[in-house]
């Protein structure tokens, strides 16, 4: 790719990091240091548990716009039962890999 | 820094290490699905450089490869991107300092240190957070140089299972979140509400929806 659709992407990776940069100043930027009131801690403390099931759940089972159960939905499940035994990130990351990879040979 | 920052930015070190390994792999696939998508090396690595978000590298990316343009890109990356708000707003009292200190503290913040840096209680430790970020930004950058360099070599990252990696690796943050009981309910429910908005909103709004389940939280 050249000229002008470079420039684009030049323009994507500028804009995508100035972005970036003030959402992650903007919460320390704007409170401060100052304490949460009680209510907003209580939900604050259940929001990663939330963010990340859905982030969980959307990488493993969407496809576009699309739900469906393929390779890799069963990789990730057997990476989730190795981590649920207490086992390394790691391995279940390569184990993951390994199956998808594997099911999409076969398949 | 004193004796027991010092401890604590080791500790969030030792902590960070796993998570950077899989930060290699996770930009290494980055790296080749970019370069694939038609952005050069060099595009590649600066991107990971400056913006260092996974889910907002991958998501602009994807755009790329199906030939969206530049607002649709940094509207996805920015939706992706939305949850560090939430993040930072908690972050915020645990972080010291002027606005200027503040807004640069607030750059460590990346989801595995926010997670283990997480005192449990509503506070952080941000010497755990700047020790886990650091090794982590190591791996990001430089899987992203191998990926982008070898992208050409590897062929299929789908036929590999690389697609793999990204939902394992926030699987392992999940997991860790889980063992306190009263995430497990909000955490099933967030879930769901995101998978049933997929086929009806832009990629990263299930997520955001998703994170607003979290407010079942004043109800206790």
């Amino acid at each position: 790719m050249t000229g002008p659709a470079q420039d684009h992407l030049w323009l994507l990776i500028g804009l995508i990091a100035v972005v970036t940069v003030v959402i992650k100043a903007f919460g320390p930027v704007v409170l401060g240091g100052r304490a949460l009131p009680p209510a907003a801690t209580k939900v604050l403390v259940l929001l990663p548990a939330v963010v990340l099931a859905a982030l969980v759940a959307t990488s493993t089972l969407a496809d576009g716009p699309a739900l469906q159960v393929d390779a890799r939905t069963v990789g990730v499940a057997v990476g989730g039962f190795l981590l649920w035994r207490g086992r390394p990130m790691l391995l279940a990351v390569v184990v993951a890999v390994a199956v998808t990879a594997a099911l999409r040979a076969v398949g | 820094m004193s004796a027991a920052e010092r401890l604590s930015f080791r500790r969030g070190t030792r902590l960070g290490i796993p998570f950077a390994a899989v930060a290699f792999l996770l930009s290494s696939s980055f790296g080749v699905v970019a370069v694939q998508a038609g952005f050069s090396p060099l595009q590649a690595v600066v991107m990971s450089v400056l913006v260092n978000a996974g889910a907002a590298q991958f998501a602009a990316t994807a755009i790329v490869a199906a030939g969206g343009g530049v607002l649709p890109g940094v509207l996805a990356a920015t939706l992706m991107n939305a949850r560090f708000l939430a993040m930072g707003a908690a972050l915020a009292p645990s972080l010291p300092g002027g606005p200027v200190s503040r807004a640069l503290q607030g750059q460590a913040n990346v989801d595995p240190s926010w997670a283990v840096a997480n005192n449990g209680d509503g506070t952080f430790d941000r010497w755990v957070l700047f020790g886990a970020s650091a090794p982590q930004y190591v791996g990001w950058v430089t899987g992203t140089l191998v990926g982008a360099l070898s992208g050409d070599l590897l062929g299929d990252v789908e036929r590999l299972g690389l697609d793999a990696i990204y939902p394992t690796f926030f699987l392992a943050l999940l997991v860790t979140e889980l063992r306190r009981p009263a995430s497990r309910r909000v955490a099933l429910v967030g879930a769901v509400v995101s998978l049933a908005l997929v086929p009806f909103v832009p990629p990263g709004v299930p997520i955001l929806v998703a994170a607003s389940v979290a407010l079942i939280g004043l109800a206790r």
